[in-house]
Order: structure tokens, then sequence, then C-alpha cells
């Protein structure tokens, strides 16, 4: 489903990553783990096509990932129904109230999402991957600000609604999800500083 | 797309959204034009057309950093980037939302505003003509700019030295057509090069503006 060969990732031109090899089938997830820095989101923005690797291949079906990061995407002004709304439609889905359970936001849909706590804030955030109706997730520290009971409910919309559909994922995290997933050291794959690239990269 | 535009619209009109911002700034700058000049209608009348469209291009400014810096702030950027819309349809749907929450109200406004100043009365077909052509060439120039300059710390300023020399066409074109108007001399020459710079905008700048999107992503 999601074929990485060789891959090498710069962050502001300067490489971090080299070398960077896996394979994900449907169903399964791959936990990254490395210190702060090691490139850990670079490595997600670059899977998601937000910026071009330096070299490797990535394989994956053409429109099939979907991003979260560390901001949510999430509208102040909107409330939670009309946020998740939104991104429903843009991507073609369908909000449903099977979402609203998942994230347990049955009875804050029709708040405005800038009185949101920041942990509802984020689950909010968590649910727009339950409508863009993607099957492969890249997320990018996807449990901060969450606490241990909205974590495993995140872990079991993972589990047994994305990955047991037929879904795969690549998560950047520090904590135990309680998946069973394979997990990638990535500070074997940290680039020489010096190593290609180089600093006009930046500017083209 | 249209969830898009509706989105942006809807935030527009929602609290701390900025519409009606650029409107009443409009007003304000040419109700204190005559407190400037004098109250002489021989002079308001012959100045009235630029001091229209160099107002309501400033007011079309005032909103233009929130285009995508919003967006920005929140994380929706990168998202849109990575949904099914092409950032080219992005940056048309978000420069056709500031022109609906901004040059369509200045337009309608303009005749009232007209009024206040003096302008003859053969002008003011053109005036509302040429503020409806050639105020959708402003948010999608502004459009262009505001991609160049998104996640800029204050890049607001840098995007109006960038943006006003743009501006420079679509003025000298609308603010002739008016005073053409006004004389009655063949207004509709600057008028159609104006709809010409507009068309072209809209034609090109969505392309521009997409891969400026892409490089500031990165």
């Amino acid at each position: 489903m999601l074929s990485v060969e060789n891959l090498s990732v710069a962050r502001g031109g300067m490489p971090v990553l080299s070398g960077v090899s896996f394979t994900l089938a449907a169903g399964e997830a791959l936990v990254l783990r490395g210190p702060n820095g090691i490139g850990k989101t670079t490595l997600l923005r670059t899977l998601a096509g937000l910026q071009p690797p330096l070299s490797g291949r990535i394989e994956m079906a053409e429109g099939a990932g979907a991003y979260a990061s560390h901001a949510d995407g999430i509208k102040a002004q909107l409330t939670v129904a009309e946020n998740l709304a939104f991104w429903a439609e843009v991507h073609g889905g369908k909000l449903t109230d099977a979402v609203f359970e998942a994230f347990e936001l049955t009875e804050l849909r029709d708040r405005l999402a800038g009185t949101l706590s920041a942990g509802q804030k984020r689950r909010t955030g968590l649910a727009r991957l339950g409508v863009v109706g993607r099957p492969v997730l890249f997320l990018d520290e996807p449990t901060v600000s969450l606490d241990r009971f909205s974590v495993r409910m995140f872990a079991t919309f993972l589990r047994d609604t994305h990955l047991a559909g037929g879904g795969c994922a690549v998560i950047a995290t520090h904590i135990d999800l309680g998946l069973e997933a394979p997990e990638l050291d990535l500070t074997p794959y940290a680039a020489a500083w010096d190593a290609g690239g180089g600093a006009d990269e930046a500017f083209l | 797309m249209i969830a898009l535009l509706l989105r942006d619209m809807t935030l527009a009109v929602r609290a701390g959204g900025g519409f009606g911002l650029g409107l009443a700034f409009f007003l304000i700058v040419v109700v204190l034009v005559p407190f400037g000049v004098g109250p002489e209608a021989a002079v308001l009348t012959r100045i009235a057309p630029g001091i229209l469209w160099v107002a309501a291009l400033l007011a079309a400014l005032l909103s233009l950093d929130r285009i995508f810096a919003l967006d920005w702030e929140d994380g929706s950027l990168p998202l849109l980037a990575t949904s099914p819309l092409p950032l080219e349809a992005v940056a048309l749907m978000k420069a056709l939302a500031h022109w609906v929450t901004t040059g369509l109200p200045l337009t309608l406004a303009a005749p009232v505003l007209g009024f206040l100043l003096t302008l003859a009365p053969e002008a003011y077909v053109w005036l509302l003509a040429s503020l409806a052509l050639g105020t959708p060439a402003l948010s999608m120039i502004g459009t262009f700019g505001a991609a160049l300059t998104v996640g800029l710390r204050r890049g607001g300023l840098l995007m109006s030295l960038l943006v006003l020399p743009l501006y420079v066409p679509t003025l000298i074109f609308g603010a002739e057509a008016v005073r053409r108007g006004a004389e009655g001399t063949g207004a509709t020459t600057p008028l159609l090069f104006m709809a010409g710079i507009t068309f072209g905008t809209i034609a090109l700048l969505p392309f521009a503006a997409a891969a400026a999107l892409r490089v500031n992503l990165r």
C-alpha cells in the first residue's frame, strides 16, 4: 500500500535522514521513534507530499494519503460539526454520527471550536481523519494534549475502524498507543550534516 | 471548491472575521477627503473618480493578509494542500471569497460615497461598471501577494509593498474610465483595458499563487 525505498529528506536545505526504507500493507501501522529533531516530522511531511524528497522513492496510490500535524486545522469561529462537515465535503466524504461517537464529540457538535479545551480541540482535529476517507494516514504526534482515556479512544479508532478497514498508518509518537505495530527507530538513518542536498535547495 | 468558498464567507461574517472592516475604511477615507481639500463642489467633482478608486484600492488591501495567514496559523493550509482540491482552485476560491466579502460591498457602496463627493451624474454608471470589473483583479493580485508572503512574520507590510505596484494598471484604467464617463468622452476604451487586465489576472495568477504556496509550505 505504501512503499518507501532509500528515502532521503531535508529540512531547510539540510539533509536530516537518509536511506529510510519500509513497506506497509493494508491493515498495518508503523510507529516512528527517535529523539527530537531526528526528522520525524520532516519524513511525514515528505511522505504526505508537502515537500519533495532529496532522493529515493515513495510509492503510494495517487491521493491516498492524509496528513495530521501538531496543528489541527480547526477554525475557532465554526462549530465542531461545521468544521468536520467542511473537511468531509472537501474530500468528498460523508460526515456520519459514527464519527462523533468514535471521538466522543456528540455532545460538543454544536459548540464553537474556539470554546473547546485543548484536548477536545485535538479530538475534533483527529475526527477529521475519520471523515476524509483516505487509506494512508500520516500522523505527527496525534496524542498531544489528550488524556489517557482519549488516547485509548484514538487507538481504538485506529485499530478497529481504520486498520481493520484496510487502511494503514505511519505514526510519529513518544507514547505507547497500545497498537501492535512494528517500531522504526530513525536514529541509525540520521544523515551526515554534509550529505548532499546543498543549501540552495531551499530556493528551488 | 464550493465548500471552501462557503467556509471562507462564513468565517468572514462570524465574530472577528473582518467583514465590513474594508467597507468602513472606505467610508472613512472618502468622508475625510472633503475635510482635507475643502468643500468646494467643483474641486471635489474633479477629484472624485481618483479618490474613490484609491480609497477602494486601499480598502481592498486592508484584508488581504487574512487570506492565507489565518489558514497558515491554524494548520489548515497544509491540510488543504494535501486534500483533493488543487492549490490553484484553493487560490481562486480564496480570491473569490475575498471579492465577495470586500470588492462587491465596495462596489455597491461606491455610488453613495460618490454622492458625498458630488460626482458628476453621468459618471455613476461608469463608477459601478469600473469597480465591478476592476475589484476582482484587486482580489486576485492580492491573493497572489498573500501567497508569496504566507508564513512570514508581519508579512502584511511586505505584501502591501509587493501588491500596490501591481495595482497601478487597474487604478489608472479604472479612474480614467470614471473620469471620461463624467466628461462623456468615450469611457469604453479604458474600461475594456481594465477588463482585459482583470481576466488576465484571473487566468494566470491562480497558478502563480499555487506555485508560491507550494514553495512556502515546504
